[in-house]
């Protein structure tokens, strides 16, 4: 894919001077206006172009707030406090990178969720989908240090109970835990010490993300992109270029996502945060409930789920990692779910596990919630650990068709799947 | 903005909550009040604010202070939009003095605040206020809103409806509904063995803040003889509506911004529909050139 010729035509001089010296709008116009994409892509196949306006708003909007914040223990509250209230539309930028996270996460998930139902993940998309798995790592690491940085109770809480759950290595080799939380901690005890270094690493973390993100997109323009019937593209006519096609699909999407987003912004910009972080750190007061922000509530319920602190602390990181090993967890000879008539009930009942395990990992650890965050953390490694592999095996998938645009345009549309159809992709180019 | 808040009021109508079970952190029921300033279109209402103000004046900063708040606050736009040399007067006045300095002398001293100086409450630190009110602290209020919520105790599936109708109204209030049931909760006035007061709202069903309004002890809205401005009704000054108004006026306290934001929201929401429609249209173009 990757391999195809260069159509880019510089149309001025200065153009052409520039690409005998470093062609980078001939990089561009490849990857980004000539790319092939194949033709049947649907809008869940828009979420990589949001995912990326997501990283570049919250950058923009990050960087404006740590001209205003302050991050020490004094004054971190105070200063978030400054910008809702005496910075010129502070209340906006910091709404709009508070709500970002959020959308982040949910088109993070989105775009997982996506990868896994079409197995994008099959070969030879291995190193995409493990690059993948680490900027997921990354944002997480990154949201975490972010929600500590206003240095309310819940940040302060939430910061607590995470790095006090390195601790539990001491029943590995005593006095490791306890180090590690030490060196996190930077001290004895949470403090604005702690604070300090967290906003150090989220403002650098960012921008880890972006060059796992080239990569990332490096990766993707070596293989091309999966699409909903998993078969590779053929022909030419399996394919259209990426502008304007796929250019203008994701303009609409990236806008239709922006709805929701400015929704949250203007209207309810502290619905998907805690009360308790209007409250400043006090470390003699613990809140009733302590509860991470919604996006960790799955792999939360999954750590309170295990009897013992280290078994738990171990699921939940396994809960993550299990991802890397997809590509080779899943045995089926084809890719897409679509044709996969047994998988497909299976994958339901994952994403109603993932759904559930949010849930109750927003209830207290107690009693029933206990009983089904067992169940559904059962589920959830059975899924990856003997689905997978099992149901690969042994299942007969469905007919897939010759190619994408027999599957677009059937049979007879397209003049019949290995005929080279003639408008279709000429017309594009011929413009 | 009326249409926006026409249109805003039509589709929280739509969301009316249903057979739902709220509860305060302790477990006691709170009910959902109507805000002025609740849903897409809701704003603060400026006469509400202005009473409130003066019910926080009489009543409440005895104890609480409003320290994320300055003096000139009271006189911008979006709040309770007070004359400005009204309130620099009243700024003078104001019993809890700042402490400044050193001077030429090295000495501290108090004065009275400027319009840019926090609205401070009486005691001059958390061991004072303690000392005053039985060992508790009155928390300062600029935030209390906003730090304190209401929680669904329904069952999952009522749980999940009721999220995605607050989502789509645009609900944010419970602070506000905890706190106005906090004040119109108290049973009795008088203080048990321990010192405390009971209160169904507050978690745990006892409060060590004395009844700041009871019904012998409202805050009149209208001096004796004073009557209503031009145009204006001023309602009587009961426990209820007296808590109603210093709600309102705290919840402007912890979101200052809220006109504003619901404002541009609109706007905003339009620019971004249009855009989606048109985007999508010219996607269906482009795409028509292919053979389908
Ligand atoms: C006599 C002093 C006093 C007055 C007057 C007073 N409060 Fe309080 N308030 C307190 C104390 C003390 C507490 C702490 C109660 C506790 O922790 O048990 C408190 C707590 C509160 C709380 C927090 C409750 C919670 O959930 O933690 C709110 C809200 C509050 N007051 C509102 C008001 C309002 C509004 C007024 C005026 C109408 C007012 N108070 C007048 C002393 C007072
Ligand atoms: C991967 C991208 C990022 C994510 C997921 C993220 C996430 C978060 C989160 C969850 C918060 C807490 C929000 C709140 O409740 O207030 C936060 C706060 C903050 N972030 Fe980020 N962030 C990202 C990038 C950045 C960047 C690049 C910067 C600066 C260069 C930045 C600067 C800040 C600052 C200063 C705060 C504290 C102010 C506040 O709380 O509003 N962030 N971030």
């Amino acid at each position: 894919m990757a391999q195809h010729e260069s159509t880019y035509k510089p149309s001025n001089n200065f153009g052409k001077w520039m690409d005998e010296r470093l062609p980078v709008a001939r990089l561009v116009h490849d990857s980004f206006v000539d790319f092939p994409t194949p033709r049947n892509l649907n809008y869940l196949w828009t979420f990589g172009g949001i995912l990326t306006f997501c990283l570049v708003a919250q950058l923009v909007t990050g960087i404006v707030l740590a001209m205003h914040y302050q991050p020490s223990a004094d004054e971190a509250f105070n200063s978030v406090e400054r910008i809702r209230r005496d910075v010129n539309f502070g209340w906006m930028i910091r709404n709009f990178h508070a709500v970002g996270a959020s959308m982040f996460f949910i088109a993070v998930y989105v775009h997982i969720f996506r990868g896994l139902y079409y197995g994008s993940y099959k070969a030879p998309r291995e190193i995409l989908w493990i690059l993948g798995v680490f900027i997921f790592l990354a944002m997480m690491a990154t949201a975490f240090m972010g929600y500590a940085l206003p240095w309310g109770q819940m940040s302060f809480w939430g910061v607590t109970v995470i790095t006090n759950l390195f601790s539990s290595l001491d029943s590995i080799i005593p006095g490791l835990g306890t180090s590690i939380v030490q060196w996190l901690w930077g001290g004895y005890a949470v403090t604005g010490a702690t604070l300090n270094r967290f906003f150090s690493l989220h403002y650098l973390l960012p921008f880890v993300i972006i060059g796992l993100v080239i990569l990332h997109v490096w990766a993707l323009h070596v293989v091309g992109q999966n699409n909903p019937t998993g078969v590779e593209p053929k022909t030419k006519a399996d394919t259209v270029p990426m502008g304007p096609y796929a250019i203008a699909k994701d303009a609409v999407a990236m806008f239709a996502f922006l709805i929701p987003f400015a929704w949250f912004v203007f209207f309810l910009p502290d619905y998907l945060g805690h009360a308790d972080n209007f409250t400043p750190a006090n470390p003699l007061v613990t809140p009733p409930h302590i509860v991470p922000e919604w996006y960790f509530l799955p792999f939360y319920a999954i750590l309170r789920a295990i009897p013992s602190k280290l078994g738990g602390v171990m699921a939940m990181f396994a809960a993550i990692a299990v991802l890397a090993f997809v590509p080779w967890l899943d045995r089926s000879r084809v890719r897409s779910t679509k044709y996969r008539p047994v998988y497909k009930w299976f994958f339901l009942l994952f994403v109603i596990t993932c759904l559930a395990l949010g849930y109750l990992g927003s209830k207290p650890a107690d009693g029933i919630y206990v009983f089904w965050a067992r169940i559904f953390t059962f589920y959830y490694f059975a899924h990856f650990i003997l689905v997978m592999p099992f149901v690969g095996l042994l299942e007969t998938p469905k007919k897939l068709p010759n190619s994408i645009s027999e599957s677009v345009l059937g049979k007879s549309g397209g003049g019949g799947g290995d005929t080279v159809p003639s408008g279709a992709t000429a017309s594009p180019e011929k413009r | 903005m009326q249409s926006a808040r026409a249109f805003g009021l039509a589709l929280s109508a739509i969301a009316l909550s249903a057979g739902t079970v709220w509860a305060a952190s302790g477990g006691a029921h709170i009910e959902r009040h109507h805000w002025s300033f609740t849903g897409l279109g809701g704003q603060y209402d400026k006469a509400q604010l202005q009473r409130g103000f003066k019910v926080y004046q009489e009543s409440c900063s005895a104890c609480h202070g409003l320290s994320r708040l300055s003096f000139r606050n009271l006189f911008e736009a979006g709040g309770p939009e007070f004359d400005e040399a009204a309130v620099k007067s009243l700024a003078t006045e104001w019993p809890n003095q700042i402490v400044d300095g050193p001077n030429d002398d090295g000495e501290m001293f108090e004065r009275p605040p400027l319009a840019s100086d926090p609205i401070r409450g009486p005691f001059a630190n958390e061991k004072a206020a303690r000392a005053a009110n039985n060992g508790a602290l009155p928390p300062d209020l600029s935030l209390i809103i906003k730090a304190r919520t209401v929680e669904n105790h329904s069952s999952w599936p009522l749980h999940v409806v009721q999220m995605g109708k607050d989502v789509l109204s645009g609900y944010q209030e419970a602070g506000a509904d905890y706190v106005y049931a906090l004040l119109n909760s108290y049973k009795g006035s008088e203080p048990d063995t321990n010192g405390m007061y009971v209160n169904a709202a507050f978690p745990g069903g006892k409060i060590a803040m004395t009844p700041p309004l009871t019904v012998d002890n409202t805050v009149a809205y209208l001096e004796d003889g004073q009557s209503a401005p031009e145009g204006m009704t001023v309602p009587p000054s009961t426990v209820a509506q007296n808590a109603e108004d210093v709600t309102a006026f705290l919840a402007w306290a912890s979101d200052p911004s809220l006109n504003t934001r619901k404002q541009i929201g609109w706007q905003v929401m339009i620019y971004l529909l249009i855009t989606t429609v048109l985007l999508y249209l010219g996607k269906k173009q482009i795409w028509a050139r292919l053979k389908h």
